[in-house]
């Protein structure tokens, strides 16, 4: 008899637990330019996802406009979706795109980037903050725990970018590293390398270069060769897109550090699941970052 | 002005019956009526008025680009001018406070750098291709200086609303277009400036030798393009609530889409402005639908393509036909 009830019980929930799982979503993702690999990885982790859990998704691309990127969010709302993904052009486009979603009720799943106006369940983000930690690290290791070193930065105004700076700085400084130089080179490959030569001018003794990203450090590594001190400067990057990939194999740059859009882009699925199935989610959540070097190059390729 | 002027410049009722000044609008219904097939949710009103919203700052673009094409030139400058006036107004905004000292600056700069790239064909002799090609990457290199690339954010409803704005119940950038659509039909059809638009660019030389003053009239086209454009980076900013030195990237090559998709001719003296406007909506209305359809991005690009070169294909047939008929 006992059994007959358990058997009956069990039976109940799986049917039940079927019920809930055969529920099938309808999501948007709208991601800021599928011309860029990063987001294009992201955007499969989304894709892949859904098609694993058997719920629908439309990708739209803004193609960094944030007009379209707004059109393409009311555009998803006419349509009628449970649940809007977003990796925002920038916070405040990104703002827009979710206040007009919060006023058709849709709840917004932001991923990467951030959003500095209305209202969103969980932002899901790359922990650039500890990325720049594991640099800083690395980069105190390799040198003996002492050395001038410098920062190269992306476009000063973007808060997620700049926390790979402090948190490079903030470890660099209690590991006794001194950071003698800060400049911005906008992202860009070429400004890389000019404000390179710059600070290799005022600074010879230098001993490290932390970049935001790796195309400033593959223009850093360049002018750093033209000075003759390729030997002398240890050189890392944020990103490790497949240019930075190569330089490292070959010896002309240090380290980078890794981000996963993939995971993140899957993440965002299971967020807005969770919260459609009525669970709590943390503000922000953080994708840990991982440390790029000769050794074990072979995993990123 | 002389007669001979207006007869050859009057679009009258007797060109109004002619297929291919319809057929922009016939091209638009049917869009419509297969978009709304495929997906139930197309002809709703909310949707409707959204299509109207998004089209809006093409819309006023294609517009001032119209009167350059007119012309017989083009101007390639408008997406650029549009983010350089865009982060221009915003930072007059949050030095002033001031919507009115914004909007004003926005539609005297516009002008005033219209003005400037219409001396530059005019006075200059430089193409207006080039002219416009070379304030396209000045106006946005400036506009990149000019904010260090930062976006400047943030605005008062106040501000926002000639791009976010609504007036018993309809939204304020669809009440602009029609505002902007009605003026430049009448200035174009009903005023000296519109017949010498006309005139100039059927045959520029006829027309300066029939007394039309053709550097004025061209520059201030041009003057009308930037203007135009200044409009379009009040909206634009008002609507994402940000201004940034890359807004409009690219805009005035669907504005000149938008304006050959609706009948005019690339080299000038032929075209409806209303064609312009249909040409911009049925840009709207693909890139709603395909969003609505849940068509994948890559392929919308494909698609837009394939609806410029079919409709000037369209267009081509019909203006050899009614060759043809006067012929005969």
């Amino acid at each position: 008899m006992r059994n007959k009830v358990l058997l009956i019980a069990a039976m109940l929930v799986l049917a039940l637990s079927a019920a809930v799982s055969a529920q099938t979503y309808h999501f948007g993702y709208v991601v800021q330019d599928l011309g860029n690999q990063f987001w294009l990885t992201m955007s499969h982790g989304v894709q892949d996802r859904a098609a694993e859990l058997g719920h629908r998704v439309t990708v739209l691309d803004a193609r960094t406009d944030p007009n379209r990127q707004l059109a393409n969010v009311e555009d998803l709302i006419q349509r009628g979706i449970d649940a809007l993904l977003l990796s925002p052009w920038d916070a405040p486009s990104g703002g827009t795109a979710t206040e007009a979603a919060n006023k058709a009720g849709i709840p917004v799943f932001v991923l990467d980037i951030g959003v500095s106006s209305g209202k969103y369940e969980t932002l899901i983000v790359s922990d650039n903050y500890a990325g720049g930690v594991i640099a800083a690290e690395y980069m105190a290791q390799l040198l003996g725990g002492r050395g001038d070193v410098a920062i190269i930065q992306c476009q000063l105004g973007y808060e997620i970018v700049s926390l790979r700076e402090q948190g490079f700085e903030d470890r660099a400084t209690e590991l006794g590293l001194r950071v003698v130089a800060k400049q911005p080179a906008d992202s860009q490959r070429a400004l890389g390398m000019t404000v390179m030569q710059n600070i290799l001018q005022a600074r010879p003794n230098l001993r490290g270069v932390f970049s935001c990203n790796d195309e400033m450090a593959l223009g850093a590594i360049e002018a750093i060769r033209a000075a003759g001190k390729q030997n002398d400067i240890v050189v890392i990057g944020f990103d490790a897109i497949p240019d930075a990939l190569d330089a490292i194999e070959d010896g002309r740059m240090t380290a980078t550090v890794a981000q996963r859009p993939y995971e993140i882009g899957r993440m965002g699925v299971d967020a807005a699941v969770a919260y459609l199935k009525g669970e709590k989610l943390e503000s922000t959540t953080y994708i840990p970052v991982e440390l790029v070097t000769k050794e074990n190059l072979a995993d990123f390729r | 002005m002389s007669s001979n002027l207006e007869r050859s410049a009057s679009p009258g009722i007797r060109r109004l019956t002619s297929v291919r000044e319809v057929g922009p609008l016939l091209g638009l219904i049917a869009l419509c009526a297969l978009v709304s097939i495929l997906s139930p949710v197309f002809l709703t009103t909310s949707n409707l008025m959204n299509v109207l919203v998004q089209a809006a700052v093409a819309s006023i673009l294609a517009a001032g680009v119209n009167f350059a094409i007119l012309t017989g030139g083009i101007d390639l400058s408008v997406g650029s001018l549009l983010g350089l006036i865009g982060v221009l107004i915003a930072a007059v905004f949050k030095s002033t406070g001031s919507v009115f000292l914004a909007v004003a600056t926005g539609l005297v700069l516009g002008f005033a750098l219209g003005l400037l790239n219409g001396s530059m064909v005019t006075v200059g002799r430089i193409p207006s291709f080039i002219a416009t090609l070379g304030t396209m990457s000045i106006a946005r290199g400036l506009a990149f200086v000019f904010t260090q690339g930062r976006p400047i954010s943030s605005f008062p409803d106040s501000f926002r609303a000639l791009g976010a704005g609504e007036l018993g119940g309809i939204p304020i950038p669809v009440i602009v277009v029609l505002v902007v659509y009605a003026a430049a039909h009448y200035v174009l059809t009903q005023t000296p400036f519109g017949r010498a638009i006309y005139a100039i660019g059927s045959n520029e030389e006829a027309a300066r030798l029939s007394g039309v003053n053709v550097g004025w009239y061209k520059t201030a086209a041009f003057g009308v393009s930037g203007l135009l454009a200044g409009l379009a980076a009040i909206m634009f900013t008002g609507r994402i609530n940000s201004a940034h030195p890359l807004a409009g990237q690219g805009y005035e090559l669907d504005a000149i889409a938008a304006v050959v998709i609706g009948g005019t001719s690339l080299s000038g003296g032929e075209g409806r402005i209303l064609g312009t406007l249909i040409g911009a909506l049925i840009m709207g209305v693909i890139r709603n639908g395909l969003n609505l359809l849940m068509v994948d991005s890559y392929w919308q690009q494909v698609i837009i393509g394939a609806v410029i070169v079919v409709a000037v294909l369209i267009d081509r047939r019909g203006r050899a036909a009614e060759g043809a008929a006067v012929v005969k």
